[in-house]
């Protein structure tokens, strides 16, 4: 079990935060400039806290004074956000370097094990600079693996990536979470990789944890989650105030094409941030007649996740854009919902940011 | 390659002492200017800008001023020279030994300049991942850093060494012209435009003169930018 209760000021953010994280996936999760990665530096002894202490299984690893084990000696792989692989040594060599460290000897079988998982066998003899930015961020995590680490920190691994490339890598983190006994602390603040990694989500906003616990909790407290937050389950367009109807409706365009929503004091041609939850989505199989909603649109079913036991979080390729939606698995079967399906959304309202 | 035998005793000595000379300096300026380059590439302590401003100054200043101040510092009766006199009994004033020091003081610039670019070109969050890995400072150090700024290293070395072998006014005014002690491939091949008739053995010696320090800067600039590859490898 690590324990953190650490204070940091760093530049204008005081951050102040405390949790525990146990086996499994625990996700640091909240937007850039939060400071979950001065945290897991933090963690990782690479920062020290002006105040508080981060222990493992009742070892003090930092108590912000005297009591300090440096990064070397606490067995912690970090896999960094950009891979940092070491330029001038093969992946077989950046693989086996935290073994030549640890006074183990080579250990075939582990090393077989971690290729195997991660996919990166074809690349053993290739110098870093020759590898996409997926394959040296699982060379990397591969790296960190075999260093036999005691515990893991991924720093948002797949930021830096492409969709393609973060679809590519996801399939092997999910196997890494089945497969390694080591807690892993993976930060993020994409709510894709919460609603496919957690097993439990600190969530941290300015500096201080505003929430903690397990996913499905966490998630459904709209409280806790802000919009930017819940991005991946509140979808965000840009868009133009077109016109506005003489009853008071404004015509927005956006990513999604047309979508209708109460001018309030909106003037024809503002920029305005759209939100839609993810709760304020329903999908229907057949084009909704009498309906007293404004917005109905043709999409596509892209992926399918688990929410939570009972509610699946439906992605939604609509136009240009991307929605998504709440709905129960009962309700998923029952419509027969699975990727490629055309369906008709219905949107029951829009929240605006001017 | 006819013009190498007419070379006379005198002037192969030139050679001789030229390269033993910019050996030598090259040699022992590599570790202080290493630490130098580390010291202001890291650093942060009082008198930085001072002490980049001091190493730079033989870069600007008339070599006849460094030697001077050399011959006032380290001659028989400077304060240095007398200390190192009367306590090791190492006189470096008009022995080639003061040559290499002149040589070293002149070259220490160029050495320390291109060694703490490829230092600072280090991301230094690789050092932070080898330290995640299990490497301590010194692993680290031997490990990841060193072979990174390796060929900066080579580089700058290369490059203090060809400015040893091209160093004149500073050598001639802190230990003089003496054949076969001091005097130096370019002192020689001054002596020799100096004297009627020399004509021919001042462009032999010029020829060769031009072809070790082309060869040599032509090492430098191609081991730094071996360096700059190595580096920018990593960073996705």
């Amino acid at each position: 079990m690590l324990k953190v209760n650490v204070r940091k000021q760093l530049g204008a953010l005081d951050l102040d935060c405390a949790f525990e994280a146990g086996p499994g996936v625990t996700i640091l999760f909240g937007r850039s400039g939060s400071g979950k990665t001065s945290l897991l530096s933090m963690i990782a002894g690479l920062l020290r806290p002006d105040a508080g202490a981060i222990s493992i299984d009742d070892e003090v690893l930092d108590d912000s004074r005297a009591a300090f084990t440096p990064p070397h000696r606490r067995r912690f792989g970090y896999v960094f956000q950009d891979a940092l692989l070491f330029p001038h040594l093969t992946v077989r060599a950046n693989l086996d370097f935290g073994r030549r460290f640890s006074k183990a000897p080579p250990d075939p079988a582990a090393f077989a094990r971690v290729i195997e998982m991660l996919g990166i066998d074809a690349l053993l003899e290739r110098m870093p600079d020759c590898l996409s930015g997926g394959e040296k961020q699982r060379v990397a995590i591969g790296r960190a693996l075999l260093s036999n680490p005691r515990l893991l920190l991924l720093d948002e691994p797949l930021a830096a990536l492409d969709q393609q490339r973060k679809d590519e890598i996801m399939p092997y983190l999910e196997r890494l979470r089945a497969q390694t006994r080591a807690p892993i602390i993976y930060v993020t603040h994409s709510m894709a990789e919460v609603t496919r990694l957690a097993d439990k989500i600190v969530l941290l906003r300015d500096g201080r944890v505003v929430a903690a616990g397990a996913p499905q909790d966490v998630l459904h407290r709209a409280d806790a989650l802000d919009s930017s937050e819940a991005a991946g389950a509140a979808a965000m367009f840009d868009a133009i105030v077109d016109h506005i109807d003489p009853d008071g409706l404004a015509a927005l365009d956006c990513a999604l094409g047309r979508i209708w929503a109460p001018a309030d004091e909106l003037t024809a041609g503002a920029r305005v941030r759209l939100q839609i939850f993810a709760s304020d989505v329903l999908i229907a199989t057949q084009k909704p007649l009498a309906l007293s909603a404004l917005n109905v649109l043709e999409a596509k079913v892209a992926t399918i996740a688990a929410q939570s036991p009972a509610v699946a979080q439906v992605e939604l390729a609509c136009a240009n854009g991307r929605l998504w939606s709440h709905v129960t698995h009962r309700s998923a079967t029952a419509l027969k919902l699975a990727p490629g399906l055309s369906v008709y959304v219905i949107v029951k309202s829009v929240a605006l940011d001017t | 390659m006819s013009w190498l035998a007419e070379l006379s005793p005198d002037e192969w000595s030139a050679i001789r002492l030229s390269l033993k000379v910019s050996l030598t300096a090259a040699l022992a300026t590599l570790p202080v200017a290493l630490a130098l380059a580390f010291a202001l590439a890291r650093g942060r302590f009082a008198g930085k800008a001072l002490l980049d401003g001091l190493i730079l100054l033989p870069l600007v200043l008339p070599p006849v001023v460094t030697g001077y101040v050399l011959l006032i510092a380290f001659g028989r009766r400077g304060p240095i020279g007398a200390f190192l006199d009367e306590n090791f009994g190492i006189v470096l004033a008009f022995r080639w030994t003061g040559a290499a020091l002149a040589c070293a003081i002149m070259g220490l610039p160029l050495m320390v300049r291109t060694m703490r670019l490829a230092i600072e070109g280090v991301d230094r969050r690789l050092e932070a991942a080898a330290g995640t890995l299990g490497a301590n400072r010194l692993q680290t150090f031997v490990f990841v850093t060193l072979p990174l700024i390796w060929p900066g290293i080579l580089g700058g070395f290369v490059l203090g060494f060809a400015k040893a072998m091209g160093e004149f006014g500073a050598t001639i005014t802190f230990v003089a012209n003496i054949p076969g002690e001091t005097q130096t491939l370019p002192s020689a091949i001054y002596s020799l435009t100096q004297t009627p008739g020399g004509d021919t053995a001042a462009l032999r010696l010029t020829m060769i003169s031009i072809i070790v320090s082309l060869g040599a800067v032509l090492a430098s600039e191609l081991l730094v930018r071996r360096a700059a590859r190595r580096r920018g490898a990593g960073n996705a």
